[in-house]
């Protein structure tokens, strides 16, 4: 049961890194692709009706966390508590930045807030990346629980890392320059003129540089936690997520020569959808590994609920999330299609 | 503050204060915005509809604003109560994974088309996603209702040897008598404060003898809801919650009324000032035997006064809790008054000339915003000194492992943050009113 329930909020997560990953991607090029407020309007009503439903899978996700285990959620935002706070902080003002933006017709009020979502956009990106990037090292877990972790300590991965280190920061910019491409995608399949051209030409490059990063991710695994990398190749059903990341990213360099907007975006969800569930399928069965003493570990089964209740719940999910593929659908049919700079968007 | 315990009471308290200024108009809003929909369809008349987009882009706002505030609740869980998470997560975690499974995505997905749907759905479909948002909205509500009834009033759980709680039955925690009372008497406070709010808008533009029409409409619809939640929040729902508590948190009842001594034909006090330390209530003037009955029903029966229980088991700031829970009363006590004048006026046809209702409509809005944090002050400070009743104290629950100081920082962070976002909602709002409603383009 709780190998289910390990594989549910993994899939929760890494359909979260796909979903709010494009518009994390369209904030982080949002000021190189759009230059006047009405490109810019355009960006934002093409993630307007939907970066919200997104974000919400990041709360669906933590409060299944929560129900199914909860010692990892306890022990794990406290320990990060600081970090935590500033991913809320960043969250509130790039959620209100899209909101406030809109209303005020003043270019100084617009270039503020435009400003606050890229920058919070970009932030956040680092902070996802890097926050996997923990969870495959490993953190300083003793008997009695995670202390306060420190943001950062001797930026070296060891028995008493910080937060962000060379590891997981280079993960961190790995995650960065993935969502922006993602984000420049999916602009190339929802917008038109200027705004698709230059989002087309900057995926170019960012896939580019998502494939070094990917080799240098891979190898610094190998090199950090060669316990997570070899437990991939000893699973081959691990390998399916693997020739997935692979296929995203032939497809993301492949169908934009070719004009096929809507199967490059796709390719670049499969490609994130891959990466979240290699890392994870790699790190079975820990949730939290301790850098002190393996025993410390938090893993899926000494930290699962009771019985009774994973059973209900496996009922009452797979309901739930059934009904939501049919609102997703529903919203993205009634969406489709270009987006410009329309008056009455709101945007 | 040498483990923090005040500092993670105080950020959770501000944080959950300012987050539910939003969520309570949204709520009725949602309500409210369905009924506008349906009566511009069954009535052929576009003015419902122009009202309906108007108070659309309020809600809009108000939504966001609950949402970027929202998340650090459920964050603050793990962060700051990890002790109380590990204890109850697998109880607690079932409403909130419940909330974000079945009410999100409904309400996020169909905001998204009923914002920006209206040309492409159509008349009916964008009403069907209006009731679609009202539902999901309300069932946000109701799992987080679940969550806090838990907390109040623990049913369909058990203790397991490893010392946490274990869900037992799930029907029963879900549908805890604790949990219909208090969603039925907090939807009807949304609704009041929704009602007030649309009519002070209506208010608003008929003192200044803008959008007649939309006035009008504003007016009616405010102030018939505003009447008929106003009085479902005192009777039956508020009596029912009230019986609830008198029946599972006796001390709570006691501390709330300020009554220290027991004894048959207890007192109802109107007003008072609680004096903790000497043990009773100064310059207060009470109603004989009302309490008694309020509580169960007679005026004969006996009530258990604070003086009862050991003091330990007080809830930790009773003149706090007393002031909350009068305050509440109080307010909805006029909230029946000023919407049955303005019904009167109404019906006669009378009210958009009476301008000083119309003052008193106007500036009434922020008061339902006061009774509802007052009401919630209540339920929580009335639950102290547990985080779950009779199973887990407060002093237990925050994280041990978290220094303190960052506690400090990051409430302080909130404070300057919310602070300098309530300015703005609050500007962002005031230009929305002021541009009124608008045709559809």
């Amino acid at each position: 049961m709780e190998t289910v329930w390990f594989a549910i909020v993994s899939a929760m997560l890494a359909v979260y890194a796909v979903l709010d990953g494009f518009d994390f991607g369209v904030g982080v090029i949002h000021r190189l692709v759009a230059r006047t407020d009405e490109e810019r309007r355009t960006v934002l009503a093409a993630i307007g009706p939907v970066w919200d439903g997104n974000e919400v899978w990041l709360i669906a996700a933590g409060a299944v966390l929560f129900m199914a285990f909860p010692r990892v959620y306890a022990t794990a935002f406290s320990g990060f508590y600081m970090a935590l706070m500033i991913v809320l902080w960043l969250l509130i003002l790039r959620g209100v930045a899209i909101e406030f933006r809109s209303h005020q017709d003043h270019p100084l009020w617009r270039e503020f807030w435009d400003t606050v979502f890229s920058l919070a956009s970009v932030l956040l990106a680092v902070v996802f990346g890097t926050t996997l990037g923990n969870l495959v090292r490993g953190v300083p877990l003793g008997k009695d629980g995670l202390p306060g972790m420190p943001l950062f300590t001797n930026f070296r991965p060891g028995r008493e890392p910080g937060i962000l280190d060379w590891y997981t920061g280079l993960v961190g910019l790995f995650t960065l320059v993935a969502l922006a491409g993602h984000g420049a995608l999916y602009l190339v399949w929802r917008t038109t003129g200027p705004v698709r051209e230059r989002s087309l030409a900057f995926a170019r490059t960012a896939w580019k540089a998502v494939i070094v990063l990917w080799i240098a991710a891979t190898a610094a695994t190998a090199l950090v936690q060669p316990d997570a990398f070899f437990n991939l190749v000893a699973r081959p059903w691990a390998l399916v997520f693997v020739a997935l990341s692979v296929a995203g990213i032939w497809g993301a360099f492949r169908f934009p020569r070719r004009g096929q907007e809507l199967a490059a975006f796709l390719s670049s969800c499969v490609f994130l959808l891959g990466m979240v569930a290699t890392a994870l399928a790699g790190n079975y069965p820990f949730w939290l590994r301790s850098t002190l003493d393996p025993s410390y570990s938090l893993t899926a089964a000494n930290t699962a609920s009771a019985r009774y209740g994973m059973g209900v719940a496996l009922a009452w999910w797979a309901v739930g999330i059934a009904l939501t593929a049919g609102y997703l659908t529903y919203l993205f049919r009634s969406m489709r299609g270009k987006v410009g700079a329309d008056p009455t968007a709101g945007y | 503050m040498s483990d923090g315990l005040p500092w993670h009471r105080i950020q959770f308290a501000f944080s959950i204060t300012f987050h539910y200024l939003f969520p309570q108009l949204t709520m009725g809003l949602a309500l409210l915005i369905v009924v506008f929909k349906s009566l511009a369809l069954r009535l052929r008349d576009e003015s419902y509809n122009e009202v309906a987009r108007f108070w659309g882009r309020i809600f809009a706002l108000n939504f966001a604003m609950g949402v970027v505030t929202g998340i650090p609740m459920e964050f603050q869980f793990g962060t700051n109560w990890a002790r109380f998470s590990r204890f109850s997560g697998e109880v607690i975690g079932q409403a909130l994974a419940l909330e974000g499974v079945f009410a999100f995505f409904l309400e996020s997905t169909f905001l998204g088309l009923f914002l920006f749907g209206e040309r492409r759905l159509g008349p009916r479909r964008h009403l069907a996603a209006a009731v679609a948002l009202a539902l999901g909205s309300w069932l946000s509500g109701y799992f987080i209702i679940v969550a806090n009834a838990f907390m109040q009033h623990p049913v369909g759980y058990r203790l397991g040897e490893d010392g946490v709680l274990h869900l037992e039955s799930f029907s029963a925690y879900v549908f805890n008598p604790w949990a219909l009372w208090q969603f039925a008497h907090n939807m009807a406070a949304s609704l009041v404060t929704a009602s007030f709010a649309v009519a002070a808008v209506g208010a608003y533009w008929s003192l200044m003898g803008s959008h007649a029409r939309h006035a009008a409409i504003c007016l009616r619809t405010g102030v018939v809801a505003g009447l008929a939640s106003s009085i479902l929040v005192a009777f039956p729902t508020g009596d029912g919650q009230g019986k609830m508590v008198t029946k599972h948190q006796p001390v709570t009842l006691a501390a709330m009324e300020g009554l220290f001594d027991s004894g048959p034909d207890a007192e109802l006090a109107i007003i008072g000032q609680p004096n903790v330390a000497a043990r009773r209530l100064e310059n207060p003037i009470v109603v004989p035997g009302v309490l008694s009955f309020l509580a169960y029903g007679t005026f004969g029966s006996t009530v258990h006064g604070l003086n009862d229980f050991p003091a330990r088991e007080w809830p930790d700031n009773v003149e706090l809790l007393y002031y909350s829970y009068h305050i509440m009363v109080g307010l909805g006590t006029l909230f029946i008054l000023v919407m049955g004048i303005s019904a009167v006026l109404l019906r006669r046809d009378r009210l958009a000339r009476t301008r000083p209702m119309l003052w008193v409509l106007m500036l009434a809005f922020p008061f339902p915003y006061i009774a509802t944090t007052a009401g919630w002050w209540t339920a929580e400070m009335g639950r102290q000194p547990w985080i779950i009743h009779g199973l887990m104290r407060t002093a237990n629950a925050h994280s041990q492992l978290v220094n303190p100081g960052d506690v400090v920082f990051t409430t302080l962070g909130f404070a300057g943050l919310y602070l300098l976002l309530g300015m703005l909602f609050v500007v962002q709002v005031l230009k929305e009113i002021d541009r009124g409603p608008a045709a559809l383009h």
